[in-house]
């Protein structure tokens, strides 16, 4: 059994209440920081501890921290991005949905570190549901002391909200999080200026992913070198991997950083291997837009490696034969599957959440969408490929934000890996395996405009 | 000429506003925009007209262009009037995999609607929307604030069945899910 520290305890019955939570230890790290360490201290834990940001980009959250201005009366803010939308993704949701006072007392926590005296966690529309809970533990924790004036008599004060969102994909970027926040459409701003310098309400800012906040937790209890001392090279502690598709066991697992993706898909601790029997095709292993890889490329590098759940494994080869660890979403494709019908869902995806903001974008998801509709319902051309091809080319590096590469790389990957897919796709129609793929699209998908 | 329909949030809707509006730094208001916009579809048959959209413009003292221009931004809210239950089916990979397209289509053919439409009687709207983040409970749809999990066709049908025996409109701000077991 892997080492579980932020789901150690997900199972114990009404670990969603506060008492059991302190029961089993919660805020005793809240405590010891607020009796034994400075904002500093913390700060150098994280840091110490190599964690980096769980919410996809994979930079260092101390690092992160330390960007952060501190001028002289301007109010500075913690903001939890709760907007979980990669596809792929919902490995946030359960723990809020489980433990939400795990992410309040990182909240907490990080707040006390860098100066925040208001803090908002922003959680996506859709999870309305999930909302309430964390607004009834926030509640919960205002009535013990632990939110508020002079928390557990140390002096520091901090209020604590909830901010839901309406249904955009782009409110987790966190400068799109940012102005919706503020109350305006969830367009990213230009950078610079970063959310450490000029974020919420023009002040110094730092937005950190639901999970990456929840670590700060045991990052405080057990020390930086405790955490740091779990996973591998510069993938340190352990991540939330959502794992979807044709699997026998979808679901959360918590793995320490380093676990062989072999082992993970096909132990019983993890995934339990391929539904119904069938062989592994395809994984998307970091959410939608990380290059998807085909069965041997996802299991071994290149180089005939055993291929890790690490950042540095994952991204082995670059983007030619290796992916990503982005958000963990990994989503489990069996041989059954079109990757061209999968790409169409993706590409549909991007478009609809482009902002529209970037032409670019705009335009490009939409053309991509396109093309791979017309080669769905079988007018497609080989020539298609090609320009489905050129018109990713011209989407990645050339928009404010990152949707852009989001939208860009699936595409690119599932071309590089399956051109003849969707070459026999384009001549022959939509078997794969002998599985009969597209008819079904056709009376579903109205023609796009 | 018809008079302009002039909208207010109830006694205790306007309470829950301006407990809202008291969570952001003075002057910054408007950062309640997005919760009231919820209120008020809510509050509002399920759906942001124009007035109900004005109401809230009113209620934070903003230009309804910047009510206006955020509620056509996001996609939770709905522009034109809807049914009592919108059913939102997942179509985005995971859920494609899982066999959504085939939830999709039994509700079609039960209900006698294509995705988009509503069924005459007003009680449901079919719409299909990107990943919810139920990858691995798929294939899922929600109705209101509630998710259904794991459907089956079967599953689907007692959902149909018991949104109708209950027939109470269904907002985002619902929480009281209908047994499909």
């Amino acid at each position: 059994m892997g080492k579980k520290i932020l789901l150690a305890n997900d199972h114990i019955e009404g670990i969603r209440f506060l008492d059991t939570y302190r029961k089993h230890g919660g805020y005793a790290a809240l405590e010891k920081a607020l009796k034994s360490m400075t904002p500093e201290q913390i700060v150098e834990e994280v840091k110490t501890s190599g964690l980096r940001g769980r919410g996809g980009a994979g930079f260092p959250t101390g690092m992160k921290w330390s960007f952060l201005a501190k001028p002289e009366g301007v109010p500075r803010y913690v903001v939890c991005n709760a907007d979980e939308s990669e596809p792929g993704t919902f490995k946030d949701r359960y723990l809020m949905e489980r433990i939400p006072h795990l992410m309040i007392e990182g909240m907490i926590l990080s707040s006390f570190a860098l100066g925040a005296k208001t803090s908002y966690i922003y959680i996506r529309g859709e999870y309305f549901y999930v909302a309430r809970i964390v607004e009834q533990a926030i509640e919960e924790a205002y009535a013990a002391g632990l939110l508020g004036k002079n928390i557990l008599n140390s002096g520091f004060d901090l209020d604590l909200y909830v901010q839901i969102g309406a249904g955009a994909y782009i409110c987790g970027e966190e400068t799109a999080l940012l102005e919706s926040l503020e109350g305006k459409r969830g367009n990213p701003r230009i950078k610079p200026p970063f959310p450490a310098i000029a974020g919420l309400y023009g002040c110094p800012t730092v937005v950190n992913n639901v999970e990456t906040i929840a670590a700060v937790v045991p990052i405080v209890n057990d020390g930086g070198a405790a955490y740091a001392a779990i996973g591998i090279g510069n993938s340190k502690g352990t991540k939330l991997i959502s794992a979807s598709g044709h699997i026998n066991k979808p679901g959360v697992y918590e793995i320490e950083l380093g676990v062989p993706v072999e082992e993970f898909i096909y132990s019983d601790e993890y995934c339990g291997g391929i539904r119904n029997g069938k062989k592994l095709k395809a994984v998307v292993a970091g959410g939608s837009s990380v290059p998807i890889l085909p069965t041997e490329l996802i299991l071994n590098t290149a180089a005939g490696e055993p291929r890790l759940m690490s950042y540095e494994s994952l991204a082995d080869g670059g983007f030619a034969t290796g992916t990503m660890l982005g958000s963990g979403g990994f989503i489990v494709m069996d041989e059954d599957t079109s990757i061209v019908k999968n790409l169409y869902t993706f590409a549909r995806f991007y478009h609809h959440e482009s902002c529209g903001q970037c032409s670019p974008c705009r335009e490009g998801t939409g053309w991509m969408e396109k093309i791979l509709h017309k080669i769905l319902h079988g007018h497609g051309t080989l020539a298609d490929v090609d320009l489905l091809w050129d018109i990713q080319s011209k989407i990645e590096g050339k928009t404010i934000c990152p949707l852009g590469e989001a939208a860009a790389w699936p595409v690119a990957a599932a071309i590089r890996h399956f051109r003849k897919e969707f070459e026999d796709f384009i001549r022959n129609g939509e078997h794969v395996n002998d599985v009969k793929h597209y008819y079904r699209l056709n009376n579903l998908t109205a023609p796009i405009n | 000429m018809s008079e302009k329909t002039i909208l207010k949030f109830s006694d205790e809707t306007a309470a829950i506003a301006k407990k809202i509006v008291a969570r952001y730094p003075e002057g910054r208001h408007k950062s309640a925009l997005i919760p009231l916009l919820h209120l008020a579809q809510a509050e509002f048959d399920g759906w942001l007209s124009v007035p109900a959209m004005d109401c809230v413009a009113e209620f934070l003292s903003i230009q309804p262009i910047e009510a206006y221009e955020v509620a056509s931004f996001y996609s939770m809210f709905n522009l034109k009037p809807v049914g009592k239950c919108t059913l939102e089916v997942c179509r985005t990979s995971s859920c494609w995999l899982s066999g959504a397209e085939d939830v999709v289509r039994h509700i079609e053919k039960k209900l006698g609607i294509k995705e988009g439409q509503t069924t005459a009687d007003g009680m449901f709207t079919l719409k299909t929307v990107e990943c919810l983040g139920s990858c691995g409970t798929a294939p899922m749809l929600q109705c209101g604030g509630d998710y259904y999990e794991n459907l089956t066709l079967e599953k689907t049908d007692n959902l149909l069945e018991a949104l109708r025996a209950d027939g109470k409109a269904r907002v985002y701000t619902n929480d009281n899910p209908v047994n499909i077991d």
